[in-house]
């Protein structure tokens, strides 16, 4: 009984040693083995976060499969702030897959790239006169591009391809702005013309202008905007760079926009606590006039309301003395990773789903702009109207210069405050100025 | 055969030791080794900026110690209303009432309901983006007008409304816990007041509040590492920091970590809001001790 007894402890001994060294190599071995990829079989491993794209993509999986043999496995991690964190973690333990997409500003971008996360993609983009780099706009691959100029220490090159775009601007509900008085069909193009509707819309129990500027960096999107549209693109790079104060009058004039609209009631309540999904529900729901969303937004208002009968338009400038620039052209790009066991394979495959007639359905399927030119003929209603303004595009990540983190920070809490009637737009300029010189001392003692 | 033994035993707890390792101790080691590092979370190497962090963190960072304050003050309304609240429906359900059992329950689901959709929901309930909210329609409907606000985007009443939607989630746990504790209480020695002559406010004072001392410290200190670490909820109500005026120290930390990508800078504000937790949490401690 006893030396049963014995042998049975022994063997629960053993099945204890045995499931810990199981776990203990479990736990070191690769992060992305695939069981699903049989002997001899090529795989193409995809990370990516766009919930609204995966049964897009997977459907383009099957085809390039069926095409080609080779499999495309899309794995999707949302929400967006956990891919994040999964990208920069598998980056760390270098097993990444053979392509993803990074959710960051070009100065993380470029981190990944010295890190040697990133394959340099010039050549194959390049080969065949250009073939494959004429296929996008021009804008949309910038955002991949590093020049030789740029300031991030990173070599000149393409390191990822565009699969869309996305543009953001202002939307108009063409019946609320017929109701207030207004020109369907016309939306006010001046400033002055924008804020003179705020009474009205007040007038007639509607909200304005909704956005989500809660997530603060749609703030710094349309602030940016107007800073280009009055002092240009040369001065707001020179402001980044550290030439050109936050107290410039031109600075000034940016910040005071924000009270002049809050002043007006063109704004909508409580607009600083909003979230983009609230001013969505808003828009889509008609009862705001006015939205500041990306060409994304086409979907999620196709999904509330398909009969919102609504159009698109670029901000009401403020200045004749430059264009007015749109946040745009940067939409979700893939990138390959430089340790690709198969990289060959997966550049093949990343060229098949920029092509047109790939790029022309998922825009279909997923109401999103295509990074493919071509497709334009294609697009639909509304979507087309984003399209058409792609020229007045820009995006932080195709300057060779950023602003440190802590600048931004302040510059759209700022506007916050300027909204809220807490401060006025020249203690915002100076704070904002304050904040900048303390960064740029630590950058230049650290250099 | 006693090494044997010895070995054996050691071999059962491995597994435990190894996984404890794994997760708690060799993590909390590098987030204290990273404090003392300029990392950004990408890059291969870290450079080493010494206690470089911990001064910004102490002396030049107002936007951290603003967030603590903030922290600070949902954890007062939340010690302050939730726990007298909680405390007081756990006696009230301590005693023969009708449908006790149903009250429990009641007071029971919002602390499991998630924290995102309890924010979500009290937005809708004090929404005030078109005047379409309960709160102020009650008001409206009651002859006080004068008291319809807007609760969530005015600074001056942001973040006292979202430390009382705290209390409304939190009190659930505070009051199962304090109602495990009233039931320890001996029936004897409230008879034992009764044959003396004690009133029930008498045997309140004098039995369940000394017998409870210990409770209500557990409690007070379970309030204030929730308190303290809220972010979630205010993520749901208002969106985020809301001009820094419902800014906590999670949602610093974040901001170091994924809107910065100093990750060595966030590590440095988890070990300061660490040690806050540890210290605030020893007072109570031994303040609770002493009144025992």
């Amino acid at each position: 009984m006893q030396a049963a007894a014995s042998w049975g402890g022994k063997r629960i001994l053993g099945l204890l040693v045995f499931v810990f060294i199981a776990f203990i190599a479990g736990g070191c071995s690769s992060g992305i083995s695939d069981t699903r990829k049989a002997p001899g079989e090529q795989l193409v491993t995809v990370w990516h976060w766009m919930t609204d794209r995966q049964a897009g993509l997977e459907e383009l999986g099957k085809r390039y499969t069926e095409k080609t043999g080779v499999k495309v496995n899309f794995e999707l991690y949302a929400p967006s702030d956990a891919y994040t964190q999964k990208v920069r973690a598998a980056a760390h333990g270098q097993n990444l897959p053979d392509i993803f997409g990074i959710l960051a500003e070009k100065r993380d971008f470029a981190s990944f790239i010295k890190a040697g996360h990133v394959a340099d993609l010039t050549s194959y983009v390049d080969a065949d006169g250009g073939k494959w780099r004429e296929r996008f706009f021009p804008k949309a691959l910038a955002v991949n591009e590093f020049l030789p100029s740029n300031s991030f220490g990173v070599k000149a090159g393409i390191y990822g391809v565009p699969i869309d775009v996305s543009t953001i601007q202002m939307v108009f509900n063409k019946d609320l702005l017929k109701q207030i008085g207004g020109n369907p069909e016309k939306p006010p193009v001046t400033f002055d013309e924008f804020l003179a509707l705020g009474p009205k819309i007040k007038g007639a129990g509607l909200q304005g202008l909704v956005s989500g500027w809660a997530e603060i960096w749609m703030i710094d999107c349309l602030a940016n905007n107007y800073a280009f549209n009055i002092m240009g693109k040369d001065k707001v790079m020179s402001t980044l760079r550290g030439e050109v104060p936050y107290t410039d009058p031109d600075w000034i004039r940016v910040f005071g926009l924000f009270k002049k609209m809050q002043d007006s009631g063109i704004l909508a309540n409580g607009i600083v606590t909003m979230i983009n999904k609230t001013s969505e529900q808003l828009f889509a729901n008609g009862k705001a006039v006015f939205a500041f969303n990306g060409s994304w937004g086409v979907n999620v208002y196709k999904n509330m309301n398909p009969n919102l009968n609504y159009g698109v338009m670029l901000p009401p400038k403020a200045s004749e003395k430059y264009p007015m620039a749109v946040w745009g052209g940067a939409g979700s790009s893939f990138l390959v990773s430089e340790r690709s066991k198969n990289k060959e394979e997966t550049i093949k495959f990343l060229e098949w789903l920029t092509d047109r007639d790939q790029q022309a359905y998922l825009s279909e399927v997923t109401n999103n702009l295509p990074a493919n030119k071509e497709c334009l003929t294609v697009i639909p209603g509304p979507l087309a109207q984003f399209a058409d303004d792609m020229d007045f595009t820009t995006h932080p990540n195709t300057w060779d210069v950023s602003e440190f983190p802590a600048v931004t920070e302040a510059f759209n809490k700022g506007i916050q405050r300027i909204i809220l009637g807490e401060k006025t737009p020249e203690q915002i300029g100076r704070e904002v100025q304050e904040v900048k010189e303390r960064e740029l001392a630590k950058n230049n003692k650290q250099q | 055969m006693k090494i044997k033994s010895v070995l054996e035993n050691y071999l059962f707890i491995l597994p435990a030791v190894t996984i404890f390792l794994i997760f708690y101790i060799i993590p909390f080691i590098w987030v204290f080794q990273l404090g003392f590092y300029d990392w950004n979370g990408i890059d291969l190497s870290k450079s080493f900026v010494g206690v470089a962090n911990f001064k910004e963190v102490l002396v030049q960072d107002p936007s951290w110690w603003q967030s603590v304050l903030n922290a600070g003050y949902i954890t007062i309304i939340a010690l302050i209303f939730q726990n007298i609240l909680a405390f007081l429906l756990a006696v009230a359900c301590d005693r023969e009432i009708r449908l006790k059992n149903f009250y429990r329950l009641v007071f029971f689901i919002p602390p499991v309901l998630s924290e995102i959709v309890v924010g979500m929901a009290w937005k809708f309930i004090i929404n005030d983006i078109d005047g379409a909210n309960i709160v102020n329609r009650m008001f409206i409907s009651m002859g006080l007008s004068q008291w319809a606000h807007n609760w969530l985007s005015d600074p001056k009443t942001a973040l006292t409304t979202v430390a009382l939607v705290h209390c409304w989630k939190g009190f659930g746990w505070g009051f199962l816990i304090f109602l495990a504790g009233l039931q320890t209480i001996p029936k004897e020695l409230y008879e034992a007041a009764r044959v003396d002559g004690a009133n029930a406010w008498h045997s309140f004072k004098h039995i369940t509040i000394p017998m409870m001392v210990p409770v209500i410290a557990l409690v007070g200190i379970l309030t204030i590492l929730g308190s303290m670490q809220a972010f979630v909820l205010i993520m749901g109500l208002v969106g985020g920091e809301f001009a820094g005026h419902t800014s906590v120290p999670v949602l610093r930390i974040l901001a170091s970590m994924q809107g910065s990508s100093r990750f060595g800078y966030a590590c440095t504000q988890g070990i300061v809001f660490g040690v806050i937790l540890m210290m605030v949490s020893f007072i109570q401690y031994r303040f609770s001790k002493k009144r025992a």
